[in-house]
Formats: structure tokens, sequence, C-alpha cells
């Protein structure tokens, strides 16, 4: 579904990424850990389409289609999903108008008429009892004095909602608590399926323990220098990261 | 011009109108060598051949102008054609409030007591453009609400241009007199309905006595050839409450010089202001906040957002006398550029002589923050709508305290079609 290929990626003539290969099948969930400034986020965000990044090798395919030159919000049409370590303030649009304004523009890309209010209330209702949001919630400002639970969740809302192919969740058990943990966790793994894929960016196992990956990459200095099965993050978890780091210098 | 033969000379307040007539005289049309006016200039206005008084009456049609009315609700009007009123779109009242006209208010024998107490006491004597409205101005709102009164509904003073003449020059005078504990809003207005030039020379007194409230809420919005220099002055007594919001969108020059006089204790005056601009649009923010008493607030908050070659200035003076302990006076003036070749010079002005108080101002200019757009679009939203929304939001501080809802819902609206985006949601 997600083909990485030899993946360079700089920022102001810093080379962050260099050379990421991952493939990442329909119904799988890969993990990505790894130290503070490996690249984690910004593979996350150059997979997003954010500008800022210059892609200077390699590619980024969703579904054999070369995502270079797909602006980020064609690539939220084609299902990429980002769930952001620090979601943006949007004071005066409500968390209700917001995910209208995104889920008609994602509907009028592909020629769809707008989704009936009927409807939209409907899934609204539907999705937000899954990650146990109450009503008023919705109705607030998009992440205006949110705690960072409330933002967390809320973006794993915005995810249900959207329904996308390849969810990227950077960094979401930053912050939570860890009942906010259980409920975003259990939140994403409802909306897993086998026709869709999940990849968890995180510092730390203990969202692993409940999203449970199928494969577990450490990036490090802008590499990945290991894969391997759920266990490694258990590793990962008892030696911290230096083990890694020495064994990618030697 | 000479208009000097439109002075009435049996009139009232003739003497007032003499004054001003020799004041204008030696002070002629602000120039850009005076501090106040460094960065708005009159001198392409002052070449164009205005017509002082229409030729003739034009009428206009309620359907005509109806989309510029807050006719979702129902407000007393008063109306201006050319600077003619008309009874015909206005609705006034004498139900223990008088909603009606200032030429009424300056020759009617009833009214002459409130007359001579407050007509001209607030406005400057000596700034040229007011003292030129003083002298030949004949028309404009005269509201006064007795104590502990508050009308049925808001207040509209709607101003249109037909175009019947290629140009023109209108100068209201409005009067607004609220008394102890009563309360009124008002929606002023100005509307060209034609690209002819226009200029409109403007000048309101506001009195608020003890514990009034005036909410005061200006629509710029014109037309390409329509400027508008407002000059309002407000004297608050003591737990009075006065805001005024001004909403800029249009025309093609604007100056407004919005001056508040604190004459009392424990009251609060609010500036609010958002303005959005683009083509070679001007508008110029001068505030002024004259703290005379302890114990007062004063809050300003001026949002801007320019595009294209479009020109801004905010520039807010604060005066706090030595008296005037316990003072808490904020300031905020924000804006985007969302042009290379838009500008933006905005400058606080304070002058601090109580050593007691609590005063902040701030200005940022800046562009979109590149990150929040990425988020936006990263859900799907295109650039263009993602913009228009972050600017949305940017702007939308001001609106809360809007308190007619359907009038923030048509601001809304305005901010919508300015920014040139359909949201996908009413605002």
């Amino acid at each position: 579904m997600l083909k990485i290929n030899d993946l360079h990626a700089q920022v102001e003539d810093k080379e962050i990424l260099k050379g990421i290969n991952l493939e990442v099948n329909a119904g799988e969930v890969h993990a990505i850990m790894g130290p503070n400034g490996s690249g984690k986020s910004t593979l996350a965000s150059v997979i997003a389409g954010k500008e800022e990044f210059e892609v200077t090798k390699g590619s980024v395919e969703l579904n054999g289609e070369d995502l270079e030159d797909v602006a980020p919000e064609e690539r939220a049409h084609k299902g990429v999903f980002l769930s952001f370590q620090y979601p943006v303030e949007i004071p005066g649009v409500s968390v209700t108008n917001f995910m209208k304004t995104a889920i008609n523009e994602s509907r009028k890309a592909r020629g769809l008429e707008d989704m009936p209010a009927k409807d939209m209330l409907k899934l609204i209702r539907e999705k937000s009892e899954l990650l146990e949001i109450d009503r008023k919630f919705l109705s607030r400002s998009l992440n205006e004095g949110f705690s960072g639970g409330e933002k967390k969740r809320n973006e794993i809302f915005q995810m249900a909602m959207l329904e996308p192919k390849v969810a990227i969740l950077d960094e979401t058990d930053s912050g939570l608590d860890i009942d906010a943990l259980r409920i975003v966790a259990n939140g994403v793994n409802k909306l897993k399926s086998k026709d869709n894929a999940v990849i968890v960016i995180t510092h730390y196992q203990r969202l692993l323990d409940y999203i449970v990956p199928d494969f577990v990459h450490v990036l490090h200095n802008g590499k990945i220098v290991k894969s391997g099965g759920k266990e490694l993050a258990m590793e990962l978890e008892e030696k911290g990261y230096d083990w890694i780091k020495q064994e990618a210098t030697v | 011009m000479a208009f000097e033969n439109n002075v009435d000379v049996e009139h009232p307040v003739h003497d007032i109108r003499t004054e001003a007539i020799k004041n204008f005289e030696t002070k002629g049309f602000p120039s850009k060598k005076e501090e106040a006016w460094k960065y708005t200039s009159l001198n392409s206005l002052q070449k164009i051949d205005f017509s002082i008084f229409p030729k003739e009456e034009n009428a206009l049609e309620y359907k005509d102008v109806k989309r510029y009315s807050l006719h979702e609700i129902d407000t007393y009007k008063i109306v201006f054609v050319d600077g003619i009123y008309s009874s015909y779109l206005s609705e006034t009242t004498h139900d223990g409030v008088d909603i009606c006209l200032m030429s009424s208010a300056l020759t009617k024998p009833m009214y002459k007591q409130i007359i001579d107490v407050y007509f001209n006491k607030v406005a400057s004597k000596d700034e040229s453009l007011t003292t030129l409205n003083t002298a030949f101005s004949r028309e404009g709102a005269y509201i006064y609400i007795p104590k502990n009164k508050m009308p049925k509904k808001p207040v509209e003073i709607l101003h249109f241009a037909t175009g019947n003449e290629a140009s023109l020059l209108l100068q209201p005078r409005n009067l607004v007199i609220v008394e102890e504990n009563a309360e009124v809003q008002i929606i002023e207005r100005h509307q060209s309905l034609t690209a002819n030039e226009v200029l409109t020379n403007s000048v309101t007194e506001i009195f608020a006595a003890e514990s009034a409230i005036v909410d005061y809420y200006k629509i710029q919005n014109d037309a390409s050839g329509a400027s508008l220099i407002d000059n309002t002055y407000i004297n608050q007594k003591s737990k009075s409450n006065v805001n005024v919001h001004t909403f800029s969108f249009g025309g093609k020059l604007t100056r407004n010089n919005l001056n508040f006089y604190q004459n009392g204790e424990y009251m609060d005056s609010t500036m609010k202001g958002v303005t959005i601009l683009g083509e070679k649009q001007h508008v110029d923010h001068h505030t002024l906040v004259h703290h005379i008493e302890p114990n007062c607030e004063s809050h300003q908050d001026y949002k801007g957002i320019y595009g294209e070659n479009s020109t801004g200035v905010f520039n807010g003076k604060i005066i706090v006398d030595k008296i005037a302990q316990k003072t808490n006076a904020f300031q905020q003036n924000n804006n985007i550029l969302v042009s290379d070749k838009a500008t933006i010079n905005t400058k606080p002005q304070l002058e601090i002589f109580a050593d007691d108080v609590k005063c902040s101002h701030g200005c940022t200019i800046g562009q979109l923050d590149e990150d929040a757009l990425f988020y936006l679009q990263s859900r799907g939203i295109p650039k263009k709508e993602a913009r228009a929304l972050l600017m949305y939001a940017f702007a939308n501080n001001v609106l809360e305290s809007v308190r007619i809802p359907e009038l923030k819902r048509r601001i809304n609206k305005l901010i919508a079609k300015k920014l040139g985006v359909n949201l996908g949601f009413d605002l």
C-alpha cells in the first residue's frame, strides 16, 4: 500500500532522512521508534507532504502512485492521514464545522456532492461515541484550550471521520494519561481493518502494549537501522537506544 | 469651495459654526507633514470637484438597499440618501426615547436645552476636518435615551450615495446621548451604490452618562470610489461601558479617528476592529483613550489582514493623567500581510503620567503560520480555503464581543466573502 524507496529529505540544506526503505501493506501495523532527533517526525511530515521538506532522492508511493508533487490536501484525499504531535488551534471554528469542511472538500475532490447534513450528524455521533467524546466538546473551537489528552483524542476522532488508508500517528501517546491512552488506542484498534494500515511513531513502548504492531523499525540518524517484530519494542524499552546507536556505528 | 452660503445665520448653533469656519480656514485640510496624517494623504481627494448638496432629491426603493440593512431583525432606521433624510426608508421613534434627525433636534425648541449642553461639546474645536463638519453639516442622526431606558431594538444609521452625482461630499453629524443607566445599540453604515466618487466627512458625538452602556458598530465595506473620514468623540462618565467595533472591509480610503475621554471612575472603554483589505484600499485607524480619572479600564484589539496593494495604519494613543492611578490600559494590534506589496504602519503611543497603572501594548506583523496551514491541508482542505480559514480564525476573537447575533452572523459572512471563499459551512 505505502512504499518508501531510498528516501532522502532535507530542510534548509540539512539532510535529515538519509535513505529510508519501508513497505507497509494493507492490514499491517508498523511501529517506528528511535531516539530524539532521529528523523521520525520528519518522515511522518514528508509522507504527508509538508512542503518545508525537500525530497532530494527516492520516492514515496501510495498504491503504486508516486506522491512527488502531490499537495498535502490531495494526499489526504487519496487516503493519507497524519495525527499531529502538536495539533494547531483554530479559534472560532468548531470541531464539527472543521470536520464538515474537511469531509466535503474530500468529497468534492472525488466529484461527490456535499454529504447531507443528516448523514454528517449521524457520522459525527457514531465516531464521537467511539472515542468517548462528549457532544459539548464538538461545538468548541478546534483545539483551542484543549488539554493534551483532548487534542490527541480529537486527532483520532478526525482519523475516524476521514477513514484513511494509511494513518500515521506521530507521538500520539505523548502527554496522555493512562485512561486517555486506553481510549485513543481502543479507537485506533476499532478503526483498523484488513484494508488500511497504521504507522505508529513513538518514543516509548507503552502505546504498543495497546496498539500491537506487526513490525517494529528503529530509526537512527535518518535511516532504519533495525527491524523486527513486536519483541524488538520490548528490548528497546529494557535496554534503551544506546546499543542500537553503537550497533549502527559499527 | 464656497459653502458659506449654506450657513444659516438664524440658526441656534450659528456661533459655533462661525467659529468652526474660522478654525478650518486657519488650518485647512490636514497634510502629510502633520504627524497624525503621515501615512494617509488626502491630496487625491482634494483634487476632486465635489458636489456639496445634490441638485435634486434622489429616491431609492427599499428592495435596492434592503441587503445593506440588518433586515433579519427589526431595527429603528435613520436612512439618508445622498445626505438627505429619507422618511420613506426610515423608522424613527419618540416613544420614550428619541431616535430621529439632527436637523429637527437643532431647530425644534424642545431640544434646545439638550443641544446647548451637548452639541459640539466633546468634538474637537481645532481638528480641521471636524471643524469643517461642524461648520457645514446639516443632517445626521439624533439619539437621546433617557435615564433607565433602552430602545426596544437596535438603531441603524444608513447613508446611501446613489451615484447620480459624479462626485459627492457628505458631512453627516450624529449626536448620541445615553443618560444614566440607559443603554443603546447602534449600527452605522455608509454605502455608495456605484463606483462614483463619494467623500464622507462624518462626526459623531457620544455622551455616556453614569452606568450607561453603548454598543456602536461601524460597518465599512463601501464601493471602490467611496472614501470615509470618521471622527468619533466619546465622553464617558463613571461606571459606563462603551464599546466600538469597526469592521473595515472596503472603500477607497478610510480614516477612523476614534477618541475616548474618560471623565469619571470605574468605567470601561473597548475598541475593537477587523480590517480586511485588498486592491489599493487604504484604512487608517487612529485611536485615542484619555484616562482622566483613576480606576478605569480601556481595551483595544485591532486585527488586520492586508492583501494585494492595500495599505493600513494603526496609531493607538493612550494618555494616562497623573491622577489616573489604577488605570488598566491594554492595546493589541496584530496584522497579517498576505501580499508582498501590502504595507502596514503600526504605532503605539503611550503617554503615562501616573505611576500605579497597568498598561500593555503589542503589535505584530506576520505571515500565516506554515505549520497551521499544513495541518489544515493534511485534513484535505485545499490551500486557498485553508488560508481563508486561518485568517478567519485570526480575526475571530474580535467578533466574540459583538452582542447582536444576527450582526455577528452578517460580519462572519462578510469576512468569508472578503476572503474569497466558501468555507463549506455557515460561519
